[in-house]
């Protein structure tokens, strides 16, 4: 058995955060290898060390059998090993050639041979199957031609290891077969292919075998033959997975009762129950006028509805249209009896409106406030005396919540960015949950880089909250997370809700159809 | 990416109050090795110089009072830059908003009928110099956010503009033959310290470093004490979770943007009313770019503005009561040291102190 | 006025920012904010003088020009590449820096705190240095090598950036450093040899004002630097609008020096158009610019 990586014992610390910790990785010649774990597992990390754009701070990298730790992306690529980025590593102002060759341009005299370079991108792309045409400006190509560029670049460099990270993220389902048949052409040629994903439907469809990593670690290593989803996912979330899924037991129980009365409220005039209703709501993008695109919801109090799909199909922006964050293109946003869809973010805050956001690095918490700041984030308005901030009551409902939460360590005035990610979750929750009064609550990625002992922590609060008679809308790309809590699960694709179904009527194998695109052509 | 996070420690043997004086301090240590090497160049001694640099600020008495002089305008540009830079933005418009209210109480105080009470005549030029600084910032301010242009680019297109500007006004509008600057004020004055004490005889140092030290104890009450503070600090550490938090960005952006005018503007009066009466082609001389050093150096916090305006200033002064040793230019020299020091020492000392905790976890 | 007088006229006036303005689009383009071009320029043309004075040849003169331009974009490709600190601090700082050590020095080398003796320039057709504009020919203005120089050397830099290896890669170091490290590039090194190259040009512009004017004057280049970052803007980044941009800026200047007898629109109203325009295309009243997307953001 000849290894094309192997990789063991790898650490990796970026400032105060362990990105790696005894990560390691055995992929074999000629095999399609999937890398699969959720979101800040480690796997992007450990994949750009394979690649060499980071050098390990302690482990061995082998590629082909020799020793290369902490080499350069220049040797990584030297030695055939080529990442396609998640994000892509494109210019956008710079042609498909130019791309292309960047690094590595033929020249004539002193010259950029740009009729060369074209012609060579031309010829690899007949051989590989990848067309585009090399003369077109990147910023001007889709995102499925975006991807097939990115591949092509590393082709180009004679990459003989293909290492992708994330490479379906952002595909609609055909231009994913496509992409499953290059890499099947490439593996057939001799070459291997690396791939990152924690989409366990694509792990078995593509690849022949699988590491699975948890927080940093690679806790597992199998033939695909022998797997299944469910073991996978088993091996992917660790124990808590079993415990999510005696909670759903739970919820479904609880969520029958509710879920009848719902019904029944459909039936009649259910307008004037309904805590959050969007109606046709279109927003655009920067990429697109309709990211989303006429959405419709009810959201009734007491409820949890969820939304599960792949990233990038238009739940944020939704999620921002609601919050007041981007403007709506069309259709409306009604609060309660409120119309809201033009209000500014602090007016609809303070109509009830409250907000767990997806990326609480950028948006949830200003990282250099103290706790006790970041608590009255949003509800400063609140806490004043004249124009003057009160101190006081800032520093005693900073103690409040600390001691609700146990957030820890728990002193006020400690900044945020000393905490850990679920200590820093736990702060946006107090906030958003007791810190003020709501009765809609926007919950995105909720538990996203959250350690396992929070995780549970913030169902329970979600729970809770529901329990209370709030309403919730649940966005999260973990879809365990959304049968496990939802009474009401819709799945997002393509800025549409394609399906919605009571949480009894849901499970992965119907919504996962839906997800990909390939549900059904009818809406909701 | 965030797994879990080394719990945060300080680095083992600088204690902790040291911390955030170290980048400074080192800033200023390279400034006084570059000095030194300077003044070997035209053969003099380090010692000899540095002894009569002190001697001629803090050694007597009309040395004292030309530092607080310089201080007083230093002062009120360097907090001007400091609490544009608290917002997220670079004010690098302060040379004209100081010019500009210099202007705006010299044409005032002008206006003003002779004998005008000083209780009145005071706070009503004062008032112009801080709106006459505002109106030079409103141009970056709007145009920033309304459209997001760069207060870079804008406030350094507005310096040219504005003095061009003033140029024309003092050449055309309100000139004294045979000279580029306005007549003298009928009212507004603001007295001498030499007024109250004979120890700062001779010195232009005037009252108007109280309304400096005003203006930095308002801003430290502003910034940390006040909701408008807490929601422009929010904008700048980070725009997106400001606007997440019910914060207008833009709006904060324009207020700001106009207050850090006022600051500078209030600069103005130091000159105009406090020393000549009258404004003055050129009198800003470099004090508004020389408030990014203050408020560098001062880490923009309007206590640091303050201690590292009296530095600047002494440097400044200094450079006079040398100049028959070494060029007085030295001291350009030393403020760009200290300037590229403190840009490049920062981060660096602060990754070095990151990677101390780095290892010790 | 004749029209040929005006142009040329134009042309000398236009020379220092053509040359400025090539090294700013040139960092700009490459990710570093380029507002330091008036420090380079005017330690150029101290060095030049210098170099001239001591040599009496203008061509060394013009070698230590250049080579002060490289001096003080090294400092700053230091500061802002190496130790990432903000580049417009930096920028600022240096611009403070040449004034005051070309004072500095001016006092260690003429003893003087206003300007250098008398040196040597390119006359060759011209007894009289600093012809007079009467006599002003096109013969005369382009037997000046350094206008010649100017002229070509935005069209060198749009050569540079559409036409070779390093261009692209330079290009590509502005827009996207990422894209760049990723395919195993040193954006590092691009942008280095990118501000480097920058301080010869903008050394090259303060060359030509010291040789012109026989003399290095305190605080000569005048904000000249800040015209051409003004024309680069303006020019939106692009070295064939940056050129034309250059030309309208020297233009309405020869224009309000040829106009002043006639009194009909006040000098300092004509002094602030560069600086008007440039405010009004940034703020993308009339048709927006696009800055280099990376500009200012350090990369490794």
């Amino acid at each position: 058995m000849t290894l094309a990586i192997r990789a063991t014992g790898i650490r990796k610390v970026f400032g105060d955060v362990v990105a790696n910790r005894n990560a390691s990785l055995e992929v074999r010649t000629g095999e399609i290898h999937a890398v699969v774990g959720e979101n800040g597992a480690g796997k992007s990390t450990l994949m750009r060390m394979i690649a060499g754009m980071y050098a390990p701070d302690a482990g061995t990298l082998e590629v082909g059998g020799r020793t290369v730790t902490g080499w350069s992306t220049r040797e990584a690529i030297a030695a055939g090993v080529g990442m396609v980025h998640q994000h892509f590593m494109l210019v956008p102002t710079l042609t498909v050639a130019e791309n292309l060759v960047l690094g590595q341009e033929p020249v004539r005299g002193v010259q950029f041979d740009r009729a060369g370079a074209e012609e060579a991108v031309r010829a690899l792309g007949e051989r590989t199957g990848l067309r585009v045409d090399p003369s077109r400006l990147v910023s001007d190509l889709s995102v499925g031609e975006l991807q097939r560029v990115e591949i092509l670049k590393v082709l180009f460099r004679g990459a003989r290891i293909l290492v992708l990270d994330e490479p379906t993220a952002v595909l609609s389902p055909p231009e994913v077969q496509d992409l499953w048949r290059v890499l099947r052409t490439l593996v057939a040629d001799g070459g291997t292919v690396v791939v990152i994903t924690h989409k366990l439907d694509e792990v078995v469809e593509i690849s022949q075998s699988i590491t699975v990593m948890r927080a940093g670690e690679t806790v597992g290593h199998m033939q695909t033959a022998e797997a299944t989803p469910s073991s996978i996912a088993r091996m992917m979330v660790g124990r808590e997975v079993k415990l999510a899924l005696e909670e759903t037991g739970e919820g479904r129980q609880e969520m029958v009762d509710g879920g009848w009365q719902m019904a029944d409220a459909r039936g009649g005039s259910a307008t004037a129950h309904s805590a959050l209703r969007l109606t046709q709501l279109t927003v655009a993008s920067a990429r697109r006028a309709d990211e989303v695109a006429g959405v419709s919801i009810e959201l009734r109090p007491g409820e949890i509805f969820g939304i599960a799909g792949v990233e990038g199909n238009g739940q944020t922006e939704l999620i921002e249209a609601i919050a007041g964050l981007r403007p709506v293109s069309s259709g409306s946003i009604h609060l309660g009896s409120h119309d809201i869809t033009r209000w500014s973010v602090r007016q609809r805050a303070d109509a009830g409106l409250s907000h767990i956001p997806e990326d609480r690095h950028r948006r949830g918490l200003v990282l250099d406030y103290s706790i006790a700041d970041d608590l009255i984030l949003g509800v400063q308005h609140g806490f004043t005396r004249g124009i003057v901030l009160d101190k006081e009551r800032i520093i005693s409902n900073a103690g409040e919540r600390i001691a609700q939460f146990d957030v820890r360590p728990g002193a006020p005035d400690a900044p945020a960015r000393s905490l850990s990610g679920g200590n820093q979750q736990k702060v946006v929750i107090a906030r958003e949950l007791r810190g003020r009064e709501f009765s809609v609550l926007l919950a995105v990625q909720p538990t996203r880089g959250v350690d396992v002992g929070a995780i549970e922590f913030i169902h329970q609060q979600l729970r809770a909250a529901r329990d209370a008679g709030k309403a919730v809308l649940l966005v999260s790309a973990d879809l365990v997370e959304v049968l496990a809590l939802s009474d009401r699960v819709a799945v997002m694709y393509g800025g549409k809700l394609v399906v919605t179904l009571p949480a009894d009527k849901a499970s992965a194998e119907v919504l996962g159809p839906w997800m990909t695109g390939a549900g059904g052509t009818s809406g909701h | 990416m965030a797994t879990d996070r080394a719990p945060a420690v300080s680095p083992p043997g600088i204690p902790r109050w040291l911390q955030p004086l170290l980048p400074p301090l080192t800033a200023l240590l390279i400034a006084a090795v570059v000095g030194d090497l300077l003044i070997l160049t035209f053969g003099q001694s380090p010692r000899e110089v540095f002894r009569l640099l002190i001697e001629g600020t803090w050694g007597n008495a009309y040395g004292l009072g030309q530092v607080l002089y310089k201080a007083t305008t230093l002062i009120c540009t360097g907090l001007a830059v400091a609490l544009g830079i608290r917002a997220g933005m670079f004010n690098i418009g302060a040379e004209g908003q100081l010019a500009l209210g210099g202007f705006a109480a010299a044409a005032i105080g002008l206006l003003l009928p002779a004998g005008t009470p000083a209780l009145v005549a005071i706070p009503v030029c004062v008032a112009a110099a801080c709106a006459g600084g505002s109106a030079g910032a409103a141009v970056p301010g709007v145009l920033k956010a309304r459209f997001g242009a760069s207060e870079v680019i804008v406030t350094i297109m507005m310096n040219f503009i504005i003095a061009a500007l003033l140029n024309w006004a003092v050449a055309t509008q309100l000139n004294v033959a045979e000279s580029l600057h306005t007549p003298e004020i009928h009212a507004g004055a603001v007295p001498r310290l030499a007024a109250v004490s004979a120890l700062f005889s001779g010195s232009a140092a005037n009252f108007t470093i109280l309304f400096a030290l005003g203006a930095a104890v308002f801003t430290g009450w502003w910034l940390f004490r006040t909701r408008a503070g807490y929601e422009l600090r929010a904008a700048g550490l980070q725009p997106d979770a400001a606007e997440y938090g019910g914060i207008r960005v833009g709006s904060v952006w324009l207020r700001t943007m106009l207050l850090s005018g006022a600051l500078a503007g209030l600069g103005g009066v130091n000159y105009v009313l406090g020393y000549k009466q009258y404004y003055e082609e050129g009198f800003a001389a470099g004090a508004g770019y020389l408030g990014i050093a203050v408020a560098l150096v001062g880490r923009n916090h309007p206590a640091g503005v303050v201690i590292s305006a009296l530095l600047f200033a002494t440097l400044s002064q200094g450079a006079l009561a040398v100049n028959a040793l070494v060029p007085k230019q030295m001291v350009d020299v030393l403020t760009a040291i200290v300037i590229i020091a403190v840009a490049t020492a920062v981060p660096e000392v602060e990754r070095l102190l990151r990677a101390v905790r780095g290892k010790t976890a | 006025m004749s029209v040929i007088a005006f142009l040329i006229q134009t042309l000398r006036i236009a020379t220092p920012y053509l040359f400025a303005a090539s090294g700013g689009v040139l960092s700009e383009r490459s990710g570093i904010i380029a507002l330091t071009l008036e420090g380079w320029m005017l330690t150029g043309a101290f060095c030049a003088a210098l170099g001239s004075f001591y040599s009496g040849s203008p061509w060394v003169g013009l070698l230590c020009g250049a080579g002060g331009g490289v001096l003080v974009a090294a400092l700053h490709a230091l500061a802002s590449i190496r130790y990432r600190a903000d580049q417009v601090v930096v920028g600022i700082a240096i611009n403070l820096l040449a004034v005051g050590a070309t004072r500095f020095f001016l006092r260690l080398a003429f003893d003087s705190s206003s300007n250098s003796p008398r040196v040597p320039g390119f006359d060759w057709f011209s007894a009289e240095g600093g012809a007079s504009q009467q006599s002003a020919s096109v013969f005369v203005s382009l037997a000046n090598p350094l206008v010649v120089i100017g002229l070509i050397s935005l069209p060198l830099v749009w050569w540079i950036l559409n036409r070779t290896p390093f261009g692209l890669r330079l290009r590509a170091a502005g827009e996207k450093p990422e894209a760049v490290a990723s395919v195993g590039v040193s954006v590092a090194r691009v942008r280095w040899l990118a501000v480097l190259l920058a301080g010869v040009f903008a050394g090259l512009g303060g060359t030509y004002l010291a040789l012109e004017q026989h003399q290095f004057t305190d605080s000569m280049t005048a904000g000249r630097g800040f015209i051409a970052l003004a024309a680069v803007i303006f020019g939106n980044w692009e070295p064939r609008r940056v050129a034309v941009a250059c030309l309208l800026f020297a233009a309405a200047e020869t224009f309000q020096i040829r106009l002043q007898g006639l009194q009909l629109i006040p000098s300092q109203f004509v002094e602030m158009i560069p600086y008007l325009l440039t405010i009004v295309a940034v703020a993308g009243i009339v048709g927006r610019t696009r800055q280099p997307s990376a500009l200012g953001r350090v990369a490794d």
